[in-house]
């Protein structure tokens, strides 16, 4: 609701610094409470339209904020807009009534439940609250202005209070001053007619009357000297109030939002209730908020300051007492300057006043304003089901029986809406709440049904259960792209984790091993829509980012779909019964065959008059023509996401999100339906390896080792041929690197010679579904060079890595080269080694993930306002163009080909 | 251009259209032209669409795969030059002086063939007076030191002691009187208090061997590197200005890494090329894909003022006019503050401001609006 937000800005910030005005289009702008939809409703009377129909009407009519205004509380303000004086700092009398005159007063809002606001009449929650006010017995500085008054005293005159600028260069100096603003902000200005002065001095004397100057310094936080005498706050006051207007507008304030005796109040307003409630814990005892603590401090010292200046109390008392007050006052705005000791519960623990409430991530800005709670979600653990369809979410019944849709009641939906509130909560599909067309919400029960059945007639909403087909927001954190908040449709299922087909895991980089997401009910017609044109999983096959398809089929959708891609041939039985289980009905493209081949079969799924030219992920072809996949295997390349899976892109381009989508699905299905049926595991023996692999792997391994050692020894004679611009150090660590790659990287080669697609870690490996060949060499033959930084293991003693090892000893073993596989085993030294670099890659992600997360929030502060206009130029939120056509062609990265346009293809087409 | 494309000048961006005439037969030009102009209609981006955002994102969303400390190492002649996230940040940040600034200098015919390479090298590389000094004599007596030269090195920087001594003349001035002596110098120490001459004495030796002697100021390295079937020379430090000078610099073709001196040097224009070119090495050697129009709005925001402003609260952020959109980010007591000394008015025009008033946002479907005419 605007009117809450609303009301939240202008106490808070209100009260320290700037009054914020709600201008509305009609009426007078200086209107306290926000005005919501009925007045402005009753105002259209006069049109067309009957009083009537436009109260039938459910949506409210928002008022508009236009703009917000920033300036500094004027005392006079101050008083307009308060609506109570505070003289007394108790709170409650012995009944627990608010006392008049207290912090707690009735008239600055109402907290308490059953209680009248007796300012504007209304109940708790319809009240916003209302401003009151202290006069203060002396005047008292802001913190906040403190700088502010500091350099506005030294730029005046002491006697005159004129701005020390000789009248004639005053317009030269207003041009100066102006142009530095616009360069460099309003702080640069301060600075620079502190320059002005101090360049145009006239030998300490104000050019205006000629007095004699003197340097005027700040104590901090609030304490100003002039040479060793203080000034006290009144006559800071008494000078910034001679200030003429013209000067003040030169110096580069705004007379008219900001006079600087503003900045040393005498009156301080005192925020409504509502900003600080107070809770009532369990004893039924009160617990005040932190602010309400404050104002309490600064109401007493307040009063004893009256008396004992009425009692005509020692001038040193009044200055002690003076300065209590102004200390509680610095701390009611800030609690956390550096100079003062910040006020303390009495547990110990600071208050947290103004400036702490506003700022930081926890503060009000980026805490409430920018980012909100919602209703209507909801969030468990997720878990994988393939059998929904791609853009499917499942629900659990408990949610759905929780999470609501409303639909308002109209002739035509009565007698199907009244079955829900038949079923009642309970029983599903019920409905949990009905709105009554004056806004009141009841609760139905099995008491109420049968009333509120009766009572049901059009315009009425019926907050209905979750079904399946509505739409819902599926979201997982961290969202750091649009993919990771997507449209999905609901589908009700039992159990209690929320489902979802694992070719979405992509793009929300999901994985099963407990994380949990997010779900969140669209409420109106125009928000459904919107999700549902703009945000459906479909929509989002193509990344933005890079322009190719980042949903598609992962892991055994992927391993599947390669080894039938390789089957030669299979009863036709078992082409129909795989196809059928995908969902095709239709069997005429395999039937007509002597020999149907696993290609046959993954054909059926691909529409007739498609063709597709590609590589496999060996480099070999895969051809598609007419529908008919000829040649090559199916692999990552063709079918998977994030970045890959070109067939996929093809059909999208060609047939549309919704056609791919569905493919996309009976692809997957087949994959794992194929797995199904010829059975798919992997174990230990698959990295096995034969004895003459094994002899040849450990022959190259020694022979590195023998390389190895004789480059050491060539470096110790100083024999080694040095690369240029490097030491013959580094040239060595650089050789030694290189040689023990390519050993490990020949054990590939060799493994790679024994594979076969028998082996089922290789056939994960082989079609790209899982694993890397690096992988199973680590597994069966070697581990490898253990690096950190791009350098052999160097770090532990002095000269050695580890204790075992000699001084200054250069061989791979000592170094952090693990000799054996992951199968084998590792001994102690190398386990330790692999230890190392395991640390270290663990702390690169820990200290990557704040970088890299606080360069995006940087980003996205910068640029979220940059958008397309209607002429096709970027533009920021002033109407700055920042480029002329977007990305210098206009074309949409998400409907491109990796970004292009791909003439070469419509060239062949053509042909 | 062939006369049946000229139709589609205007329709088409420029590359487009070379494409086609690059790729498709002359007699089907035309019907190829009309189907790549339905295609790219196609393509086009719709009016409103958060652009920015979406770039923010492309750049983000991949930051968090990037590795940290990672140093280029491809190829044994290279230098290590920091790459990875902190390069990116780095260069975003529009940092005035960056970890590694390094040149990559290309030279005129004949020294690209490797003709006297070495010699250009040496002419950039900078050379301090502590890197030609063979021995420095310490005559206590008479407060002075004694530089005598290795004549070798003089000899390839063809230089002579005579014209070291002027050069040194004028940083040393405060402190020593220069005298040429032969093959060397003298430098005699100005006394400033009595007494203390020993230790002024053996200050001036450690301060002389860092005075600056020939070559370009801030190269402190020198490679040259043989890239393809030319040669050409990669420093360590960076100093474009100064470099340009140098006859056999082919100026059209060295950079360097450091993105404030091509601004500086060449204009904003290569600045933000040179950060798009820059940003988009990183992301490519990281093996991420990011697409090179997101790169261009990012540059294309810190350059549009016409100098070179980093994505911080100092640079681009403070440059935006709503007040409540910059308190959002950063300091918001501060902004706050200004603004109501100001008597600043926030208009609501951009996305947060109205996020905070929970009211329509400025993008997308949130644009358009409807207008009627108002009845008399």
């Amino acid at each position: 609701m605007p009117r809450k937000k609303k009301d939240v800005e202008s106490q808070e910030s209100g009260q320290s610094e700037a009054v914020e005005q709600v201008e509305t289009p009609k009426e007078a702008p200086q209107e306290a409470a926000p005005v919501d939809a009925v007045p402005e409703v009753k105002q259209l009377d006069k049109t067309q339209f009957s009083r009537e129909r436009m109260e039938s009407i459910q949506h409210y009519v928002y008022k508009q904020v236009s703009s917000v205004v920033f300036g500094v509380l004027s005392p006079k303000m101050i008083k307009k807009m308060a609506s109570a004086k505070i003289v007394t700092p108790e709170l409650y009398d012995k009944e627990g009534y608010p006392v008049d005159g207290g912090l707690m007063d009735v008239r600055l809002g109402v907290i308490d439940p059953g209680l009248r606001c007796k300012t504007c009449g209304s109940k708790l929650k319809e009240c916003i609250g209302h401003f009151g006010y202290i006069e203060l017995a002396r005047p008292v500085i802001h913190v906040k202005f403190a700088r502010i008054i500091h350099l506005l005293l030294r730029a005046t005159c002491k006697e005159c209070s004129r701005l020390m600028i000789h009248p004639d260069k005053w317009g030269k100096a207003k041009s100066h001053l102006e142009k530095i603003e616009r360069e460099e902000g309003p702080e640069a200005r301060r600075i620079a007619v502190k320059a002005l002065i101090e360049g145009g001095r006239l030998g300490g004397k104000c050019p205006h009357c000629k007095a004699k100057q003197v340097k005027v310094s700040i104590e901090k936080p609030t304490t100003f000297m002039e040479a060793d005498r203080r000034i006290s706050p009144i006559e800071v006051r008494a000078r910034l109030e001679k200030i003429p207007d013209e000067d003040i507008e030169l110096w580069g304030l705004n007379p008219k939002t900001a006079r600087p005796e503003w900045m040393v109040m005498t009156i301080l307003a005192i925020p409504p209730v509502t900003v600080r409630p107070s809770i009532t814990l369990e004893t039924g005892e009160r617990s005040e908020d932190d602010l309400t603590h404050k104002l309490g401090d600064i109401v007493r010292i307040n009063q004893r300051l009256f008396e004992n200046i009425n009692a005509g109390a020692p001038e040193i008392i009044i200055e002690d007492l003076w300065d209590l007050l102004q200390y509680h006052v610095t701390t009611f705005f800030d609690n956390s300057i550096a100079q003062l000791p910040p006020a303390r519960h009495r547990s110990g623990q600071p208050l947290k006043t103004i400036t702490e409430r506003i700022k930081s991530k926890e503060g009000r800005i980026r805490h409430n304003l920018a980012g909100k709670r919602t209703n209507f979600c909801a969030r468990t653990v997720i878990s994988p089901d393939p059998m929904i369809a791609i853009d499917e979410v499942g629900v659990p019944k408990v949610i759905a029986m929780k999470l609501t849709v409303p639909e308002t009641v109209n002739e035509w939906n009565m007698a199907y809406l009244k079955k829900f509130v038949q079923n009642g909560p309970t029983a599903y599909p019920g409905s949990n709440y009905v709105v009554r067309p004056d806004g009141k919400k009841k609760r139905i029960t099995e008491e109420t049904k049968e009333a509120t059945i009766e009572e049901l007639q059009p315009g009425y909403v019926v907050e209905r259960h979750l079904m399946d087909g509505d739409i819902a927001i599926f979201n997982r954190q961290p969202s750091l792209h649009r993919m990771s908040m997507m449209c999905h449709k609901v589908r009700v299922l039992p159990g209690r984790t929320l489902r979802l087909n694992p070719a979405v895991c992509n793009p929300y980089n999901a994985d099963f091993d407990g994380d949990e997401m997010n779900l969140h009910i669209p409420q109106t017609e125009e928000s459904r829509a919107e999700a549902e044109i703009l945000m459906e999983v479909q929509t989002q096959l193509i990344s933005p980012r890079y322009g190719l398809s980042v949903i598609g089929c992962i892991q055994d959708a992927i391993s599947g779909n390669y080894l039938l891609s390789k089957v030669k041939e299979m009863p036709i039985e078992r082409a129909c019964a795989l196809l059928a289980a995908v969902g095709v009905t239709d069997f005429s493209r395999i039937t007509g065959k002597k020999k149907v081949s696993g290609k046959d079969v993954f054909s059926a799924l691909i529409p007739q008059d498609f063709d597709y030219q590609g590589q496999s992920r060996t480099g070999e072809p895969v051809v598609i023509k007419k529908g008919q996949l000829v040649e090559g295997t199916i692999d990552t390349k063709a079918i998977g996401g994030e970045g890959e899976g070109l067939l996929l892109r093809n059909l999208h381009k060609q047939y549309g999100p919704e056609r791919t989508i569905k493919m996309l699905h009976q692809i997957f299905r087949l994959g794992i339906e194929h797995l199904f049926h010829s059975g798919f595991s992997t174990g230990i023996a698959d990295e096995d390896l034969p004895s003459e692999a094994r002899e040849q792997i450990d022959q190259l391994l020694r022979q590195a080792e023998e390389d190895v050692a004789q480059m050491i020894a060539l470096f110790q004679k100083g024999e080694l041929e040095v690369f240029p611009g490097r030491t013959m150090r580094e040239t060595l660590e650089l050789k030694i690197l290189e040689r023990l790659n390519k050993a490990r990287n020949g054990c590939g080669q060799i493994i790679k010679g024994f594979v076969n697609d028998e082996n089922q870690a290789a056939v994960m490996i082989l079609s790209g579904a899982r694993g890397s060949i690096l992988s199973l060499i680590q597994m069966s033959a070697c581990v490898g060079q253990q690096a950190m930084r791009g350098k052999r293991i160097e770090k532990g003693y002095r000269g050695r890595t580890l204790s075992c090892f000699k001084d200054g000893d250069l061989s791979p073993e000592a170094r952090g080269f693990i000799m054996h596989s992951f199968k084998q085993g590792i001994n102690p030294k190398e386990f330790f080694f692999q230890a190392i670099t395991g640390r270290d890659a663990l702390m690169d992600t820990a200290l990557r993930t704040p970088k890299s997360g606080y360069l995006y929030r940087r980003l996205a502060n910068a640029m979220q306002d940059l958008k397309v206009e209607y002429d096709g130029t970027v533009r920021d939120a002033s109407g700055r163009i920042i480029q002329f056509s977007y990305g210098e062609d206009g074309v949409d990265v998400a409907r491109s080909e990796s970004g292009k346009i791909n003439v070469k293809r419509i060239v062949d087409g053509e042909e | 251009m062939h006369k049946d494309l000229e139709e589609f000048q205007e329709k088409l961006p420029l590359k487009l259209l070379d494409e086609i005439e690059a790729l498709a037969p002359a007699s089907k030009l035309k019907k190829v032209a009309k189907k790549v102009l339905e295609e790219y209609e196609a393509a086009r981006i719709d009016a409103g669409e958060a652009v920015g955002l979406i770039s923010a994102e492309s750049i983000g969303e991949p930051g968090t795969q990037m590795t940290l400390n990672t140093f280029h190492y491809a190829g044994v002649a290279e230098m290590n030059v920091t790459m990875g996230l902190p390069r990116i940040i780095e260069i975003l940040d529009g940092r005035k002086s960056i970890s590694t600034p390094s040149m990559e200098i290309f030279l005129k015919s004949p020294y690209n063939k490797g003709e006297k390479i070495r010699e250009a090298a040496l002419q950039i590389k900078e050379t301090k007076l502590g890197d030609v000094v063979s021995e420095y004599g310490m005559n206590i007596v008479d407060l002075k030191i004694e530089l005598k030269f290795s004549a070798e090195r003089i000899k390839e920087l063809g230089l002579t002691p005579a014209a070291i001594g002027k050069v040194i003349e004028k940083p040393l001035a405060s402190d020593a009187q220069v005298k040429v002596e032969g093959d060397g110098l003298t430098l005699r120490l100005k006394e400033k208090e009595e007494g203390r001459g020993l230790n002024a004495l053996y200050r001036l030796k450690e301060k002389c061997k860092e005075v600056y002697v020939s070559g370009i100021k801030g190269v402190r390295q020198v490679l040259p590197v043989k890239r393809k079937d030319e040669y050409l020379i990669i420093t360590f430090g960076s100093n474009l200005k100064k470099l340009f000078e140098l006859d056999f610099v082919d100026t059209t073709r060295t950079t360097t890494n450091d993105i404030h001196e091509i601004s500086e040097v060449l204009g904003v224009e290569a600045a933000r090329q040179a950060i798009i070119d820059e940003v988009f090495r990183v992301i490519e050697t990281q093996g991420l894909d990011v697409d090179i129009r997101h790169i261009m709005l990012v540059a294309d925001t810190m350059t549009a003022s016409g100098e070179i402003k980093g994505i911080t609260r100092y640079g681009v952020v403070s440059e935006k006019a709503s007040v409540l959109a910059r308190a959002s980010f950063e300091t918001p007591i501060k902004h706050v503050i200004n603004a109501a000394l100001k008597g600043e008015v926030d208009t609501l025009n951009s996305v947060v401001e109205n996020v905070m008033l929970n009211q329509t946002v400025p993008v997308g479907t949130g644009l358009p609006s409807l207008v009627s005419k108002k009845e008399k």
